[in-house]
C-alpha cells in the first residue's frame, strides 16, 4: 500500500512514508543523491538552490531536537523556506483534529511537509489526505517507520562497507518499539544484506518478526558473533514500566555493548546508534566515541541524506549536480 | 390490515428443521393457510428464500447517547431493511442500560423509531464500571433478555464469580465478549506479522483465550448460563468445543466480518478494518468458518458499531474500533452459502434459531398461527456496496465497493 501511496505513476518519489516499497534502485538513487550533497558540502559552498521559493513545514507532534534540527537544516541548504512547528498533542485535543491541522496548512500553499507523529501510520494519513501538490515526509510515526534515519544509516554503513551481499547486521535492544529497527530491516532487506538479525529479550521483540526476514536471538553473545555491524537502538527509560525488562542495570549486563563485549569481536566491526546514547544502558560511554564507532557519521550524514530525499521529491530530479 | 401471499417460495424454517418450497401467506401479521381467503398481494416466489426475520445478536444503535453516530431510527430502519426484524442492543449507551427507567425510555425510543424490534441486554455491574452488580432483576422485569459488562472488563474473578451466580439465580444468561484486558492493552490489532511491520500495538490470542478460561472455570463452579460473544480465534473455537463436549451451558457468537476478513485488511492502515476484538489470521478465520458450518457457534450477529466520518478520521491507532454491519449481515451469510459453508437452512439457524436460543425467546418458525416476522431473499440478486446506497449513518465498513450475491428483498414484522 505504501508503495503505490508514496510513487508517482513513473515510480518516482512523491511522498516518503516508509522504505518498505521503494525498489533497489530507487533507493541507491537517493544514496547517490545524498553522496553528491555531502561531497558537495565539503567543497563548494553550503546552499543549494535546489527548492528556492518552496516552503517546507517541520511539523512535530511528538518532541525531537536534533532529527528536526537535520531537516531543518537540510531545508535550509536547498534555499526552502522553513517553519517548524511543534504541537503538543494535547492542542490537537481542543477540537481540532489532524486533518484541520493539515489542511490549514495546507490553505497556506506549504510544499513539503516533514511530520512526526506518536501514532503508526500517520504519515500515511496525511498523505492520504493531502492535496495533489504537497509532499509528506515521514520524520516517524509511531512503532511503523522512520525511513531517513534508515536511509542514513544505509548511507553511512555504504561508506564503510560498499557490498550489503557480505554483511551480517545485528540490531540491539528494544526491537518492539523501535520505528528505526523496522525501517533498517526493510532497508537491509532490499539492499541485499546477507542476513539481519535482531538481538533482544524476548520482551522486547515482537511477534512475527521474522516474516520481516530476519533471524531472532535473545542473547547477545551469539547474536553478534559473525556480525560485520551492530545497530544499537536507543532503549526508553519507561520500559521499566509495564514489566518489559526489571531495570536498565540487568539490560546493560546482558545486551549492552561494553569495551569487552567488543574486544572480543574482530577489529573491522562497525558499532551504530541513532542516537541518542543512553550512556551505561545499550552502550558503554566511552564506546560511543570510539574508533569503531560511526554515531557521529550518522548524524552528519542524516542532513545529505534528507536533502537527498526532500530535492528528489520537491526537485523531481534524478542527479542533481 | 392487509393480507399477502407468496407463492412457490423456497422455505427455510429453522423451528422446523424443514426446508420445501410452496405457497405461504399472512394476515394482519401472523401465518395463516395460503388455501384460504382472498389476498391483498400475491407474491411470486420463484427463485426466492424466505425465511423468520433475522435476529442480530449484537448491534448498536448508538441511541441513546451517541446520536452523531447514529439514530434508533437509522439503524433499527437500516437492519430492518437488511432482513433483520430484531436486534440485540448491549447495555453501553449513554445512559448505561442499568436500570428500569433507561430500558423504559430505550423501549420508548424503539417504538417510535419502528424499524426492527429492539431487545435489550441489561449491563451485569452498575455504570459498567465492573465492580458493583447492578439490580438484575429489575432489569429483567424491565424486559432485558441477558446481561453483559460487554467490551469493559469486570474489576475481578470475585465479581465475576459473584455475578454468574446472582444471574444464575434468575434463570439470566450472561453474555461476555472474552478479552482480557491487561493482554488487550489498548491494542489495535492481532499481534502477529502485519502488526508487527506496521508497528501497531497488538492485541494477542492470550487475551481472548485466558478471558474464556477463567469463565469456564466459573460456569463450572456455579452452572451458571454463560453466551461467548465474538470469538476471533482458534483457540477460542477449541475451548468453546471442550467445554461443550463437558456439557457445560455455553454458547458461542462469531461477528460476520470474523468470517471473511484477516489482518490483512489493516494494510495501508485501513482503519476500517479497525475492530475489536481483532481480525486475525487465516488460520483463526478458518477455524472459526468451521465451528459456524459445524454448527459449534451456533450464531452470527453483525456486531454493528456505526460511526460518524471523523471517528475513522485519524491515523489507525486513533481511530475508534468498530464496523457499520447491519448491511452486510445477511449478504455475508449468503456468501456463506455460496462458498458451500452452510445450506440454505443451517444458514435461517445461525442467523434466526441460535440467535433465539441464546436470548431465550419463543421460536421462529413458518408454521401456520407464528407471528409473520418474515424475510424475503432473493439469492442471486447481483448488487454492490456502495457509501450512498447505505441506510446506517455510519459508512464505516471495510466491504465498501464489494460484489455481492443475495440480499433482502421484502421485509415484514408480525
Amino acid at each position: 500500500m505504501s508503495d503505490t501511496l508514496q510513487l508517482t505513476s513513473a515510480g518516482r518519489l512523491r511522498h516518503l512514508l516508509s522504505i518498505e516499497g521503494l525498489s533497489k534502485p530507487l533507493l541507491t538513487e537517493i544514496l547517490d543523491t545524498a553522496e553528491q550533497f555531502a561531497d558537495h558540502r565539503n567543497s563548494r559552498g553550503k546552499k543549494f538552490p535546489l527548492l528556492h521559493g518552496k516552503t517546507v513545514v517541520n511539523l512535530f507532534f511528538e518532541a525531537s531536537t536534533r532529527t528536526r534540527m537535520t531537516f531543518e537544516l537540510a531545508a535550509k541548504r536547498l534555499s526552502a523556506d522553513v517553519l517548524n512547528l511543534q504541537i503538543a498533542a494535547s492542542s490537537t485535543s481542543k477540537g481540532e483534529t489532524l486533518l484541520d491541522t493539515l489542511k490549514t496548512m495546507e490553505a497556506m500553499q506549504v510544499d513539503m511537509f516533514v511530520i512526526r507523529h506518536e501514532a503508526s501510520g500517520a504519515a500515511h494519513f496525511f498523505a492520504q489526505h493531502a492535496a495533489p501538490e504537497v509532499a509528506i515526509l515521514n520524520a516517524g510515526d509511531g512503532r511503523h517507520a522512520h525511513p531517513t534515519q534508515a536511509l542514513l544509516d544505509m548511507f553511512t554503513i555504504r561508506r564503510h562497507r560498499p557490498d550489503f551481499s557480505k554483511l551480517t547486521v545485528a540490531i540491539v535492544g528494544d526491537i518492539l518499539h523501535s520505528r528505526v529497527a523496522r525501517s533498517d530491516i526493510h532497508a537491509l532487506r532490499i539492499l541485499g544484506a546477507r542476513e539481519i538479525r535482531v538481538v533482544g529479550p524476548r520482551t522486547l521483540i515482537p511477534a512475527g518478526i521474522e516474516d520481516m526476514g530476519v533471524t531472532v536471538f535473545n542473547d547477545l553473545d551469539s547474536g553478534l558473533k559473525g556480525a560485520d555491524v551492530i545497530m544499537l537502538l536507543r532503549l526508553q527509560k519507561e520500559r521499566m514500566v509495564g514489566a518489559f525488562l526489571p531495570s536498565t542495570g540487568e539490560f546493560h549486563r546482558d545486551f549492552g555493548l561494553t569495551r569487552a563485549r567488543l574486544a572480543k569481536l574482530p577489529p573491522e566491526v562497525l558499532v551504530m546508534h541513532p542516537g541518542p546514547i543512553n550512556r551505561g544502558v545499550e552502550i558503554e560511554g566511552d564506546v560511543a566515541y570510539s574508533e569503531r564507532s560511526l554515531i557521529l557519521e550518522q548524524v552528519e550524514h542524516g542532513i545529505a541524506v534528507r536533502m537527498a530525499v526532500m530535492a528528489m521529491i520537491l526537485g523531481d530530479t534524478g542527479a542533481t549536480s | 390490515m392487509s393480507a399477502t401471499l407468496i407463492r412457490n417460495v423456497r422455505r427455510l424454517d429453522p423451528l422446523a428443521g424443514t426446508d420445501s418450497v410452496g405457497d405461504l401467506a399472512f394476515r394482519n401479521g401472523v401465518i395463516v393457510d395460503p388455501a384460504q381467503g382472498a389476498f391483498d398481494e400475491v407474491i411470486d416466489g420463484i427463485g426466492h428464500w424466505l425465511l423468520p426475520g433475522i435476529v442480530d445478536l449484537c448491534a448498536r444503535t448508538r441511541d441513546p447517547g451517541a446520536t452523531q453516530k447514529g439514530t434508533m431510527r437509522s439503524e433499527s430502519n437500516a437492519a430492518f431493511a437488511s432482513g433483520i426484524t430484531a436486534l440485540c442492543l448491549p447495555p453501553d449507551t449513554r445512559p448505561v442500560i442499568d436500570n428500569t427507567a433507561v430500558v423504559i425510555r430505550v423501549n420508548r425510543i424503539a417504538k417510535a423509531a419502528g424499524g426492527a424490534y429492539v431487545y435489550m441486554l441489561g449491563a451485569l455491574t452498575k455504570g459498567l464500571e465492573g465492580e458493583a452488580l447492578a439490580e438484575i432483576s429489575a432489569l429483567k422485569s424491565a424486559g432485558c433478555v441477558g446481561v453483559t459488562n460487554g467490551l469493559t472488563p469486570v474489576a475481578n474473578a470475585l465479581v465475576a464469580r459473584r455475578a454468574l451466580e446472582y444471574a444464575a439465580s434468575l434463570g439470566m444468561t450472561v453474555h461476555v465478549v472474552p478479552l482480557d484486558a491487561a493482554l488487550a492493552n489498548h491494542g489495535c490489532a492481532h499481534e502477529g506479522a502485519v502488526a508487527t511491520r506496521l508497528g501497531l500495538a497488538s492485541i494477542p490470542v492470550a487475551a481472548e483465550a485466558v478471558a474464556m478460561r477463567q469463565w469456564i472455570s466459573l460456569v463450572e463452579d456455579t452452572g451458571a448460563r454463560v453466551h461467548f460473544g465474538r470469538l476471533s480465534s482458534a483457540r477460542g473455537v477449541e475451548l468453546l468445543a471442550a467445554a461443550k463436549a463437558r456439557g457445560l451451558p455455553i454458547t458461542a457468537d462469531v461477528a460476520a466480518h470474523q468470517l471473511f476478513l484477516t489482518d490483512a485488511a489493516l494494510e495501508g492502515f485501513n482503519a476500517l478494518a479497525h475492530v475489536i476484538p481483532p481480525l486475525r489470521s487465516a488460520d483463526d478465520r478458518t477455524a472459526l468458518r468451521e465451528a459456524v458450518g459445524s454448527g459449534l457457534i451456533g450464531a452470527i450477529c453483525s456486531d454493528h458499531q456505526p460511526h460518524e466520518l471523523d471517528a475513522k478520521t485519524n491515523p489507525l491507532p486513533l481511530t475508534e474500533p468498530g464496523i457499520s454491519a447491519v448491511e452486510t449481515l445477511l449478504p455475508l451469510g449468503l456468501r456463506l452459502v455460496h462458498d458451500g459453508l452452510l445450506s440454505p437452512l443451517a444458514l435461517a439457524e445461525r442467523l434466526v434459531h441460535g440467535p433465539v436460543q441464546v436470548l431465550g425467546l419463543p421460536g421462529r418458525g413458518l408454521a401456520i398461527g407464528a407471528a409473520a416476522d418474515l424475510c424475503l431473499v432473493d439469492p442471486a440478486r447481483e448488487w454492490r456496496l456502495d457509501a450512498a446506497g447505505m441506510k446506517s449513518v455510519g459508512r464505516n465498513t471495510p466491504f465498501i465497493g464489494e460484489a455481492f450475491r443475495g440480499r433482502a428483498t421484502r421485509v415484514w414484522r408480525g
